[in-house]
């Protein structure tokens, strides 16, 4: 881990992190709404006291966590990453979390738990988009066993040094820093180790444009626009966009995928 | 007094060329807003849907008119030219925003346009408003005759197109492009509705034995 830990330290170096007001203000969360506002206008309203955190499926210690009894007293990082989003723009963010594979050795992963699922909070009641069911809720996401394990994988409670925003997916959030941002979820409920490739909110909407593993892959395009390059947030009105990276700009997790074919991977 | 009438004659006083400043101070306090940092972290994006969002919100506007006044009696008439040439001014300010600001290169722009079905919908009305633009003026209007009434139903298509334009780009089920489709619709469908039902009338009114 630690060869793999020096190489993230190394591509954060000529990384520019983007405010913490960029950060908060320009975000897709659609339980919130569909505009790129709509998450920071209404987020406020959720709900995270007493927020627990139900592990199950195929692990040895199953059962409903606290923030505290499932992170507290692993390793804090702090990771500059890229995002990139699959609506073809991206940014900068320095986040504070654990890694995600510590978080399940502690839970202990049974053999044959092949997949990790994650749900994000429904509070109806505190979430417009909710309400106007513009995708299906909850929202799910789900990574395969050796993804989930990557160092470079977290959960984030932080940015900056301060806990998430709730736009930002407080309290608890996954970050797959090559992979389109939509995999990264948001205000994670529900861990379940499985066997099966779970089901996934974006892919089963339309599997034709989005994928389970949806790694950012400038070569295969959105069948609605391209990938090959990126608008970078904060950089105004004549900003120049910038060439996209495969894997994000991540070649270490090039090792997950051999064998498999690329355009597969989008 | 009814409101139909208030409306007439206040409308009365307003001079139509009215419209065309507001159309550019609109669209200049838009691009100064991005200019300035106060439409969000990404600008580019954020002009890009204002000024095709208000080019959408025209077209509407230009359909209204006629159904306004058929069934409300309020005559917006004398502002129809004025409506349209703006709805054609911020097409082609969505159109500059994206191809400029937001693709950058004429080669991804005519790659967009070919590849993307949306971005090809989009194009479609841009050009199918071209004509219609040049020719709203008086000159043209004498000039085609009876032409020019069918060159400008050309406007049907083009809302129905920059509807779909819309439809197609979002991603989930938000509602507002969708409403905005079923008002093209029903904006649309009044143009033909009354007239079938007068043609109807008129051939039942027609003895049997006049065939």
């Amino acid at each position: 881990g630690a060869g793999l830990i020096g190489n993230v330290a190394g591509a954060a170096d000529d990384l520019e992190p983007n405010s913490l007001e960029d950060i908060r203000s320009y975000n897709n969360y659609y339980e919130f709404g569909t505009g790129k506002s709509d998450p920071a206008e209404n987020a406020g309203a959720l709900d995270t006291s007493n927020w627990t955190i139900k592990v199950g499926g195929m692990v040895d210690n199953p059962g409903e966590y606290t923030l505290d009894e499932l992170v507290g007293d692993l390793t804090q990082e702090e990771r500059i990453y890229r995002f990139r989003c699959v609506e073809a723009w991206s940014m900068v963010v320095p986040w504070n979390g654990v890694e995600l594979a510590d978080v399940l050795n502690k839970v202990g992963v049974q053999s044959g738990g092949n997949y990790v699922a994650f749900e994000t909070v429904v509070q109806p009641e505190n979430m417009p988009g909710v309400r106007r069911n513009v995708i299906p809720f909850p929202y799910k996401e789900g990574l395969r066993m050796d993804e989930a394990m990557h160092p470079l994988t977290m959960l984030a409670t932080g940015i900056y040094g301060e806990p998430l925003a709730n736009q930002n997916g407080a309290p608890i959030r996954l970050v797959v820093p090559w992979k389109y941002g939509f995999k990264s979820i948001k205000s994670i409920v529900s861990i379940n180790v499985v066997a099966e490739q779970p089901e996934t909110t974006w892919k089963d909407i339309n599997f034709r444009e989005y994928g389970f593993f949806a790694n950012v892959n400038p070569n295969v395009s959105h069948p609605r626009w391209s990938q090959a390059t990126e608008r970078v947030i904060g950089g105004g009105l004549f900003s120049a966009r910038k060439d996209t990276l495969l894997y994000n700009g991540y070649d270490e997790v090039a090792s997950l995928y051999e064998g498999m074919d690329p355009n597969a991977l989008y | 007094m009814s409101v139909a009438d208030h409306i007439n004659r206040v409308s009365r006083r307003i001079p139509p060329w009215t419209i065309y400043i507001a159309a550019l101070a609109w669209a200049g306090w838009l691009f100064w807003l991005g200019l300035s940092g106060n439409l969000g972290p990404e600008p580019i994006n954020a002009l890009e849907r204002e000024y095709g969002s208000i080019a959408l919100k025209l077209l509407i506007a230009g359909l209204c008119v006629t159904p306004l006044r058929t069934y409300f009696g309020v005559n917006l008439l004398r502002f129809r030219r004025q409506i349209g040439l703006s709805a054609f001014f911020f097409v082609v300010a969505h159109f500059s925003v994206w191809a400029l600001l937001d693709v950058q290169s004429f080669g991804r722009v005519w790659t967009e346009i070919v590849k993307r079905p949306y971005v090809t919908v989009g194009m479609a009305a841009l050009v199918m408003l071209i004509p219609l633009a040049l020719t709203s003026n008086n000159a043209s209007i004498r000039k085609l005759g009876k032409n020019w009434r069918r060159l400008h139903w050309l406007t049907y298509p083009i809302a129905v197109l920059a509807g779909i334009h819309y439809v197609w780009l979002v991603k989930g089920f938000p509602w507002e492009p969708f409403i905005y489709m079923a008002i093209i619709v029903v904006l649309l469908a009044l143009r033909f509705l009354p007239k079938r039902k007068k043609s109807a009338s008129k051939r039942s009114g027609q003895p049997q034995s006049a065939r």
